[in-house]
């Protein structure tokens, strides 16, 4: 392949080193990796740097709090005109005509654009079946058909009413089960295909399509079925064998997903709330048939992403056409239905789990078949955890995607995953239970496979046991009154990922001062400051001196905000940058300093020095102004992990992950069924942390999405009509301040000795143990095990009175 | 979405408001406006599309609260003040929970108890204008499938709920509305008679005539020796709509129940009364047996529908535990 000629063309040359691994505070040892010539030497460990493993506050939390921090819905351009999607009422349709002449003529009204090409769907194999129709088939409540421009939002709101759309209603079907019927209402008349978006998703090509039926996909490359499962069965002391259930969690960020199009004759300038600049900018180049090189994505500040917010999608490529027709920059902003109905989900399920075990808890066989429905989109898969999680000789993963008349799935925050491990960490404490075995040795035995993430559980597991009081759990429904307290574990496991075409630059001006690129994001997780950290060490400043530039496609290329890789991906990098724009910094000072050697040469509390004379040493600002250098910039780009990857490409996959270990308690009331979660103890990983305060911020949201998804988030769909009924945030219930369990947060330091920063990610891995650590509790509490999410009060005392 | 234009006039009297109030028609309908929290929800959703509003908060006087004959509550008293009022926390336990348990601090600031009693149901389905646009044929023609927060009394027709929570409350205290401005002048009607089953097409679920303006909300003054309690029953503590709500009120001769007043709200289309449960504590000893039993008098002859059975063990647990906290307090 063209890619992989090119990367061995790119590859560096190496020099052998010994380097440091290990978990900080554990037993450290060396191991020999081959790193290119030239990155810098190895950082020590946190507690020896200066910013780097310092928990600053964000540089951009004042702009923030100040609401001076400005979103892409707080763009305003001049002459700027708002836009209103029209969307179809239907579940299911064709549409036959669309009269756009009595918006046209409302005064106010700049411009009307049609929908031709659906994205966020799954497509036909063979477009053939619906080659006669003039435009997209409507699959969903709620799905777009066309948009107004107009010079205020509520002219738009009242032009969109206008346009006539003529519909032939077909027949729907939106319930998971019913979809899976041989006589269901057939969604799209054929196979299709759904490709995966930078955020994870979609399925492989050319999978069996019957009905609404997709499958069966046994997974990423790695989860193809060994053994033998019927032997593995037959070998096993004990089989667990269960049925589970997870709904529909739609996406509720902050800031709905939007853009701003800015169409000019000499180019594209579209600011987005996006968890990616360049999808957005490769997207548009592909649509409207634009180079790259003309288009520009800028996104300062993203108000929340959890795995939707890529690409263009419909809403954008309404709002870009509409730009070129008005000749005028076009806002749009989902409202908020629009954003629970159309913006991407994460796929409820129904999981078939079989596991065998010996008496000592030796795994023999993992079998699982599962059904998911991500409406018109595919990729309602359960992860990979069965099959890396705990190795075992028999494994076979069946999934299958279902069809139904209702909004498209996205990646969401550890997509897959969540599902998945809910029951296959459920299916282990019943194991553990049927064994007779306390949960965490049998975690013990079987969490064995030679990963870093496998010996960051290990100690995890030691350390939150211990800040918990794991040794205060009673047995199961211990309590006499109708409140039931019980606690529960459940681990997490989460890929580690890197994109190695980052590339950071690193300026240093002629004053003294320290600039950052990079095209990437900040969707709220810190990547500003973090870059500033990075490299404000190599400087011997603070972060809050470096300009940090991001957020916007001329930078150069930075990775998605997915796969929790920005951090693994920039900061690596930015080092390299950062390192060699010092170096030559360096070189170029040595002159004031008796031509020191510059290898000498020091940078420190905003100094530089010469090592040896530290009283020598004057502040870089006049230095720099002494020495009266042009400006330095340096371009470094992310080069592979020192021992490879397990799956090397755009995104590349580790053979190591991210664990995470966490422990829940929680009050049963058994008599309403109300769960209160009322404290979570998380031990996590990221390899090495750059902000630790940050990072436990991302770990804390992840626990308080991981509540709400596990106690009360629900999509509400009505069959007959279709339609989501719970399209607000009022009825679509969300964790509250009150329901926020007490959270503590135990992050280790783990040096993996792969990269020059050796962070990792952190935000999927934190979001993916919840649900499942919680319905362990509730089995503890009341010795009933929970099945059904989400574990409201009709769910709770159906399980409990069954 | 953003609204239809519409004009908006600050009354002065209670006549004036009337009087404009009157003018409604279907086609140009004239709405008041108290705290403006329902109203402007239904509006924005595209629900209510008033030609004017006429603005009850610049009317004077009608947010007074007076202790001194039982209690009035002027219908602009908000949610937050009866709460907060001690007079009426003292007397009135049962209310002032009831107001201060509603919504959330905010809406309690701006929400009076007029436009509380007057606000329409939560049903998701009468909250999307899809069910009152396109698919409202078919919605006419079938209950609400989903109906997990709905009747399990009374509901063999109609399912919805009336929403008010403090509703629940002074039905229990048997207080009444006082509504100015009709044909006949002004009236007082007990609260008890007047909710009417919550509809989708109609512009209130009580007994309001088109012109008339609540003024007042009048609570009688309590037997010596009452006890109230008041329950909320919500998946979530930060704020949420109940599953059921339950209001006792109770007067008692050292342990003997003299008298009680049981009002359940959100399980049935209006507030309903355990009248069952009431007969059997009265003139018994109140202990947890006998809660028990009247719990479960209070749940006998519910007919849940598909999706709610699980609101009638809950509404049996929510009587007893009020029951027994109103006895204690
Ligand atoms: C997040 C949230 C949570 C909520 N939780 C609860 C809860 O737990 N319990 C609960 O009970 N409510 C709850 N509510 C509803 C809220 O309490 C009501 O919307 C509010 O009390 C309405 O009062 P208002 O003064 O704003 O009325 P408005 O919105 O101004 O009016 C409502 C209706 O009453 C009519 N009206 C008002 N005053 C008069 C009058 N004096 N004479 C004649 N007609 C009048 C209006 O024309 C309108 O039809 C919640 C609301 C929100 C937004």
């Amino acid at each position: 392949m063209a890619t992989e000629n090119q990367a061995r063309a790119d590859r560096p040359s190496l020099r052998s080193q010994s380097l440091l691994y290990g978990i900080v505070g554990q037993e450290m040892r060396q191991v020999t990796r081959q790193v290119p010539d030239d990155e810098p030497p190895q950082l020590p460990v946190n507690a020896e740097l200066r910013s780097i493993g310092k928990s600053i506050p964000r540089l951009d939390a004042v702009q923030k709090v100040t609401g001076a921090a400005k979103y892409t819905f707080d763009v305003q351009l001049p002459g700027m005109l708002y836009a209103r999607q029209i969307v179809c009422p239907w579940p299911h349709a064709r549409v036959i005509s669309i009269d756009t002449s009595a918006a046209e003529r409302h005064p106010g009204v700049r411009a009307v654009h049609v929908l031709e090409t659906l994205l966020q769907s799954a497509r036909l194999r063979d477009p053939e079946a619906e080659a006669r129709n003039k435009y997209p088939t409507v699959r969903f409540a709620g799905q777009t058909v066309a948009a107004v421009a107009a010079e205020t939002q509520r002219i738009a709101d009242q032009a969109a009413k206008l346009v006539k759309v003529e519909y032939e209603r077909l027949p729907h079907v939106t319930d998971l089960d019913a979809a899976m019927d041989d006589e269901a209402p057939i969604v799209f008349p054929g196979p299709v295909e759904q490709p995966s978006t930078a955020g994870g998703g979609g399925a492989p090509e050319g999978l069996p399509q019957k009905g609404n039926v997709r499958g069966p996909n046994f997974g990423m490359p790695g989860m193809t079925p060994t053994g033998d499962i019927d032997q593995g069965l037959a070998e096993a002391d004990v089989i667990v064998e269960t049925e589970y259930r997870t709904q529909v969690q739609t996406h509720v960020p902050m800031e709905t997903h939007g853009i701003v199009a800015d169409w000019q004759d000499d180019g594209l300038t579209i600011y987005a709330s996006t968890q990616h600049t360049h999808s957005v900018r490769d997207e548009a180049a592909e649509y409207f048939d634009l180079p790259k090189s003309k288009i520009r994505v800028i996104s300062d500040f993203t108000g929340g992403g959890f795995g939707a917010k890529y690409g263009i999608n419909n809403f954008g490529l309404l709002a870009i056409h509409l730009s070129q027709k008005a000749g005028a920059p076009v806002r749009m902003m989902l409202d908020r239905r629009e954003e629970h109905v159309s913006a991407g989900n994460r796929p409820n399920s129904l999981q078939r789990v079989r596991i065998g075990a010996k008496q000592d808890g030796t795994l023999t066989a993992i079998d699982v078949i599962s059904w998911g429905s991500g409406g018109i989109a595919g990729g309602a898969g359960i992860g990979f955890c069965f099959n890396a999680l705990y190795p075992c000789p028999n494994m076979r993963t069946e999934q299958y995607d279902v069809f139904t008349n209702a909004g498209p799935c996205a990646a969401f925050r550890a997509p897959g995953q969540v599902q998945g491990i809910f029951s296959l960490e459920q299916a282990m404490d019943e194991l553990a239970d049927r064994l007779q075995l306390d949960p965490l040795i049998l975690r013990d035995r079987i969490d064995t496979k030679p990963t870093d993430d496998m010996l960051a559980r290990a100690h995890e597991r030691k350390v939150a046991a211990e800040r918990f009081g794991w040794s205060r759990r009673r047995p199961p429904n211990a309590d006499a009154g109708p409140i039931k307290r019980g606690i529960g574990m459940a681990q997490a496991q989460w890929v580690y990922v890197v994109s190695p075409p980052t590339t950071v630059e690193v300026r240093v001006a002629d004053d003294g001062s320290v600039s950052v690129y990079n095209s990437t994001q900040d969707v709220g997780t810190g990547t500003r400051t973090v870059l500033a950290q990075v490299v404000a060490e190599e400087f011997g400043l603070n972060a809050e001196d470096i300009g940090v530039f991001i957020g916007d496609t001329r930078f150069p290329w930075g990775p998605p905000s997915g796969g929790s890789r920005v951090t693994a991906s920039v900061t690596a990098p930015a080092r390299n940058a950062a390192y060699a724009a010092a170096r030559d910094l360096a070189a170029r000072l040595a002159p004031l300093f008796d031509d020191a050697d510059p290898d000498d040469i020091f940078f420190a509390d905003g100094k530089v020095g010469v090592r040896g004379k530290e009283g020598a040493a004057r502040p870089l600002k006049d230095a720099a102004k002494e020495a009266k250098f042009g400006e330095i910039s340096k371009l470094a780009k992310r080069h592979d992990d020192y021992e490879g990857f397990a799956v090397p490409g755009e995104l590349s996959i580790s053979r190591h992950g991210l664990g995470g270990v966490q422990f829940a308690e929680v009050a049963v009331d058994v008599e309403t069924g109300v769960v209160k979660v009322e404290r979570i103890v998380a031990a996590s990983d990221c390899g090495r942390p750059i902000n630790p305060k940050l990072v436990e911020s991302q770990v804390i949201g992840g626990i308080i999405q991981g509540v709400s998804y596990a106690i009360y988030e629900d999509r509400i769909m009505d069959a007959a009509s279709g339609h989501q009924l719970n399209a607000n945030v009022d009825q679509y219930k969300m964790v509250g301040s009150r329901e926020t369990p007490a959270i503590e947060v135990l992050l280790m330091e783990q040096i993996g000795a792969q990269s020059s920063t050796d962070a990792r990610g952190i935000a999927e891995a934190s979001n993916v143990a919840t649900s499942a650590a919680i319905a362990n509790a509730f089995y503890n509490a009341t010795g009933k095990r929970i099945r059904t999410l989400p574990m409201n009060p009709a769910n709770v005392l159906a399980t409990l009175s069954a | 979405m953003a609204m239809n234009s519409f004009e908006w006039v600050d009354a002065t009297t209670v006549e004036q408001a009337a009087g404009m109030l009157a003018e409604s028609t279907e086609q140009r309908p004239v709405i008041a406006k108290a705290g403006g929290i329902d109203l402007l929800d239904l509006m924005k959703e595209g629900i209510l599309a008033p030609m004017r509003l006429v603005n009850l908060k610049t009317i004077r006087g009608l947010d007074e609260i007076d202790t001194e004959n039982g209690l009035s509550l002027g219908a602009l008293v908000t949610l937050d003040r009866i709460d907060s009022d001690p007079q009426v926390r003292a007397r009135y336990l049962a209310l002032s929970d009831a107001a201060g348990h509603a919504a959330t601090p905010q809406v309690r600031n701006a929400a009076t108890i007029g436009g509380n009693l007057l606000q329409r149901p939560r049903c998701w389905y009468f909250r999307h204008d899809h069910f009152h646009g396109e698919g409202a044929d078919e919605m006419g023609s079938r209950g609400a499938d989903e109906n997990q927060h709905h009747a399990i009394f009374d509901n063999d027709k109609n399912a919805m709920v009336q929403a008010s929570t403090p509703a629940t409350a002074l039905v229990a205290y048997d207080a009444s509305a006082e509504l100015a401005g009709g044909a006949n002048g002004s009236r007082v009607v007990k609260l008890s008679d007047f909710f009417l089953p919550p509809e989708m097409q109609r512009a209130h679920d009580a007994r309001i005539e088109t012109g008339e303006v609540m003024t007042r909300v009048i609570v009688p003054p309590l037997n010596a020796g009452a006890k109230a309690a008041y329950r909320k029953q919500t998946e979530r503590d930060s704020y949420d709509w109940p599953i059921c709500d339950v209001a006792v009120v109770l007067t008692m001769e050292g342990q003997t129940v003299q008298n009680a007043s049981i009002v359940m709200g959100w399980v049935a289309p209006t507030p309903r009364r355990a009248a069952e449960s009431e007969r059997l504590l009265i003139g018994n000893r109140l202990t947890d047996d006998l809660a028990r039993q009247a719990a479960r008098a209070a749940v006998a002859g519910a007919t849940p529908l598909a999706k709610n059975s699980y609101k009638v063990p809950v509404l049996e647990t929510v009587v007893r535990r009020t029951i027994l906290a109103a006895a204690a307090g």
